[in-house]
């Protein structure tokens, strides 16, 4: 696996779109911290692309991967390997590069910008963290569409379809839920409702920084242990952790039952 | 060296094999032969593994090769369609194998009987179909294992190419190692092959020599002879 | 002549009570071993000098002028009995005294230091420990609460009592004092004309400062940090607000600032950081908020029931979850020259001014006001192309409720 994952992070890094991902990134933290001055706007402008942006170019770009990788794929399955071990590195092949590129592009100008002395250090860690989950989570998805889905064009509908679900249908029908059922106590289904949604979650993760005290001007008593506490951190890195591990099991079952 | 019992495949609702049996023994080449869609690749592709039955089982040199994938370390297989990532050099493909097969190769010998010392540093995407197929071979050849696995290797090769590729068979085949070959190229099955296996509607409709074949049909060219069983 | 004789008179009382002004000293090994023994022996003006030592004594009632001074933080343990000192006269003067275990009781309000009707006295370096009321003025004038520090242990509210007290009293001083874990850190009850500068309340259970019926109040450079809720200025007049900061005051019902019924306040140069509500106001009239910040609060400012003619100009809102709630269709409140850090617009003609009005209201803040569940979806994508839509064509916010010269930069 190891080997696998070897090859397709370094055919990834020969391939110009990497670079234009870095780049992107590279420009953005530039423009946002020398443009504005101001570290905290610079957050939460952050905050936005990366619980919108990251999502949807891990699933482009993992869905693209897949296809474009096909003949390399077709070659690994009749060498003596473990067919999970192919999908399981190729898939953390993409990850990994896209997190690197994440992680370098907004980390470089943050470094070079002071951030270590500063104390939005946490608030940028936890960012670079959840944008790290969402690539995992959102690559994962795009595999498992792009394996059950022999036609590109079917597969990349599907893909960014999921992507416009999860980052603006879902909230939404979210919020209309939330309206209509307003006399019921809906704290746990709220709260339940972010779960199933990885956006939501690194959302959630974020907001727990960032907007910590208009969350605890809510009255719910579970809101106020979610949010107040630890638990509401602990428990959204573990559905973080679940939402990762579950696409990557199924890549790896649905990859030992398919034909080539 | 093969045994497949009783092996069911369908795509979707199209049934490719049904109730297919064969035994290969060691050190012959096969010919696997049948009209297009007859299962041929069906059929390699599950003894690779690559394809999983709906039913039935499948054993190379003793093993029953379901999820497995140690087997293949005794394999050679030369696909059908040469498709390579296209933005490895073919040199870069070669090491690339052999770092994931981590056995003793010979590719240098290869190379050289295939005339590809010019094209170790093109890209493969550069390359011309008949060109890939050089590449192809020298990548199944490089490695000595007992069983060698062929789908359709003639492809796009000029005359010079395909000599050097039946010499290498035959030298291969004189050091004890079993072939399986699909072609549609009718005289390079008749040159190479001791037997031919023939799929009809996914089941093995004849299985034996040439010369039984011939027989069989009473036909005196091979050609003729294949076109004879097809129309029944 | 009789002039003269009058002059020498007082001159020789006036030398005479100086002269014969003494100071009584109690420690455990002196002749006077209790406080209280000191008072009774004590004449007016005189000191009583406190050394250092543990009294086990409570209900000690100062009726005369005197000086009380502890040495080295002497300690008095009430061992909650009830009252510790009540002063009864003017020109009483107590410090550095340490005084713990005050009785509670749910019939009277117990305090560690109570003054009744009484005039000029100081209370200074005082350190309360294990209180139930701390400082209790009662119908008392120009008198000074100065370096105190109070740390209670209050767990409830039914039955805990205030860190400083001051009802029906005049013309006080509270400065520099430090409260913490009480129920209200200070509390005003009809008192007029007080100062109440530069002190640290904080973890209290209801407000750091409370501020009922009492007019012509100043409060300034003070710190309310982590109270149930900052301050609460209810049915007063003319209170000064300025310069104090309000910090992570969080909460259901919390704020930095609560502002009830109060007309012609001046609140500016204040800082409001991380409260859940930074100012609520609730029918307040003519009211001017200036150069005050708002840095990362859940809502800045609240607007609640009907307030009319106040003006916001020139604070800065930094990094709020919302700028500005509103409940009413209608605003007759202004909003101009403000910095707001949401602020997208540009400045062509580069005079500082934003070229396109700001509108601090969101719908997503009506609808978290309506259904709070939807808090959730704060910062979402959706809530933004909701909030996008509503700013291009206001629907459910004021029309005119908008910063028409939106600073480009942060004052400051």
């Amino acid at each position: 696996m190891i080997k696998i994952l070897k090859y397709s992070f370094y055919d990834l890094m020969r391939s110009r779109w990497s670079y234009v991902y870095f780049l992107f990134y590279l420009l953005l933290g530039f423009v946002l911290l020398f443009l504005n001055n101001e570290l905290s706007k610079a957050v939460i402008t952050l905050m936005n692309v990366i619980i919108v942006l990251v999502p949807l170019i891990g699933t482009i770009f993992g869905v693209m991967y897949f296809y474009n990788s096909k003949e390399f794929t077709e070659l690994l399955l009749a060498q003596p390997i473990k067919r999970s071990s192919i999908f399981f590195g190729q898939y953390l092949g993409v990850a990994g590069s896209l997190t690197m590129s994440l992680v370098l592009g907004l980390g470089i100008p943050f470094a070079l910008y002071g951030l270590f002395e500063s104390n939005a250090i946490w608030d940028f860690s936890l960012l670079l963290i959840t944008g790290a989950f969402l690539t995992m989570i959102f690559t994962a998805l795009a595999f498992n569409i792009a394996l059950s889905n022999e036609n590109k064009i079917k597969g990349f509908g599907y893909a960014v379809l999921v992507w416009l679900f999860l980052a603006v249908i879902y909230d939404g029908l979210f919020l209309m839920s939330l309206i209509v059922f307003e006399k019921y106590p809906l704290d746990n289904f709220s709260l339940i409702a972010t779960m199933f949604n990885p956006i939501d979650l690194s959302r959630t993760l974020i907001l727990l920084k960032l907007d910590i005290s208009a969350l605890l001007g809510y009255t719910g008593a579970i809101f106020k242990q979610f949010f107040g506490t630890n638990l509401g951190l602990m428990i959204s890195i573990v559905m973080l952790t679940l939402w990762t591990v579950i696409p990557v099991w199924r890549l790896g079952y649905k990859s030992k039952r398919k034909d080539f | 060296m093969i045994q497949v019992e009783n092996l069911y495949k369908k795509f979707g609702k199209n049934p490719v094999l049904t109730g297919l049996n064969l035994s290969i023994h060691s050190g012959n080449i096969f010919a696997v032969l049948g009209p297009n869609g007859s299962g041929k690749t069906t059929l390699i592709k599950a003894v690779l593994g690559m394809v999983i039955p709906d039913k039935g089982s499948i054993s190379v040199m003793d093993t029953r090769i379901k999820n497995q994938w140690k087997y293949r370390q005794q394999i050679n297989y030369l696909p059908q369609i040469a498709n390579f990532p296209g933005n490895l050099r073919v040199k870069e493909l070669i090491e690339m194998i052999k770092d994931i097969r981590q056995m003793p190769s010979d590719e240098e010998q290869l190379i050289a009987r295939f005339g590809l010392e010019p094209f170790l540093d093109k890209k493969l995407s550069n390359l011309s179909g008949g060109t890939k197929q050089k590449v192809n071979i020298v990548l199944t050849f490089m490695f000595d294992c007992p069983l060698v696995i062929l789908d359709e290797p003639t492809n796009g090769l000029d005359p010079l190419a395909l000599i050097r590729l039946k010499e290498l068979i035959f030298e291969e085949k004189g050091k004890g190692k079993t072939f399986l070959i699909t072609s549609h190229i009718m005289q390079f099955v008749e040159e190479v092959s001791d037997e031919v296996v023939y799929l009809l509607e996914g089941k093995i409709y004849f299985k034996g020599s040439i010369s039984a074949l011939k027989t069989k049909t009473n036909q005196t060219n091979f050609e003729h002879a294949i076109a004879a069983i097809s129309t029944p | 002549m009789k002039r003269k004789h009058v002059l020498i008179y007082v001159i020789l009382l006036l030398l005479g009570t100086n002269m014969w002004a003494s100071t009584i000293t109690v420690c455990s090994t002196c002749s006077i071993k209790t406080i209280k023994e000191a008072i009774a022996q004590a004449a007016d003006f005189d000191t009583i000098l406190i050394k250092k030592g543990t009294y086990n004594e409570f209900n000690i009632r100062i009726d005369k002028p005197l000086t009380l001074i502890g040495e080295d933080q002497p300690i008095i343990d009430g061992e909650e009995q009830g009252e510790i000192i009540q002063i009864a006269a003017n020109n009483v003067t107590i410090d550095g005294l340490h005084i713990k275990n005050v009785g509670t009781s749910y019939t009277s309000d117990y305090a560690a230091i109570r003054v009744i009707r009484s005039e000029d006295f100081v209370i200074q370096n005082v350190k309360l420990e294990r209180l139930f009321f701390g400082i209790y003025l009662e119908r008392s004038k120009n008198g000074k609460v100065l370096n105190n520090t109070i740390i209670g242990d209050a767990k409830d509210e039914y039955n805990s009592g205030n860190g400083i007290q001051l009802w029906h009293s005049q013309h006080i001083m509270v400065a520099n004092n430090s409260v913490q874990q009480v129920r209200d850190g200070i509390y005003l009850e009809f008192s007029d004309f007080i100062t109440i500068e530069n002190n640290y309340s904080a973890n209290n259970l209801r407000y750091g400062l409370h501020f009922m019926f009492s007019n012509d109040d100043i409060y300034e450079g003070n710190t309310f940090e982590s109270n149930g809720a900052g301050v609460a200025v209810m049915f007063s007049k003319r209170i000064n607000m300025h310069g104090n900061t309000f910090k992570n005051n969080w909460g259901t019902a919390s704020f930095g600032l609560l502002l009830k019924e109060i007309n012609d306040a001046e609140i500016s140069g204040n800082t409001f950081e991380e409260n859940t509500v930074g100012i609520s106001i609730e029918g307040s009239n003519r009211i001017v908020y200036k150069n005050n910040d708002f840095i990362r609060n859940g809502w800045a400012i609240k607007v609640r029931g009907a307030c009319y003619t106040n003006t916001i100009t020139r604070n800065n809102f930094l990094f709020n979850s919302f700028d500005l709630a509103y409940n009413s269709n209608l605003n007759d409140n202004v909003f101009e020259e403000n910095y707001w850090s949401d602020y997208t617009g540009y400045d062509l003609d580069r005079n500082g001014i934003g070229d396109i009005p700001y509108r601090p209201v969101k719908l997503f803040s009506y609808i978290v006001n309506r259904t709070p569940e939807t808090i959730i979806l704060l910062r979402s994508l959706f809530m933004d192309i909701i909030d996008f839509s509503e700013k291009v064509s206001p629907v459910f916010t004021p029309d005119n409720l908008v910063d028409a010269k939106p600073l480009m930069k942060r004052i400051k």
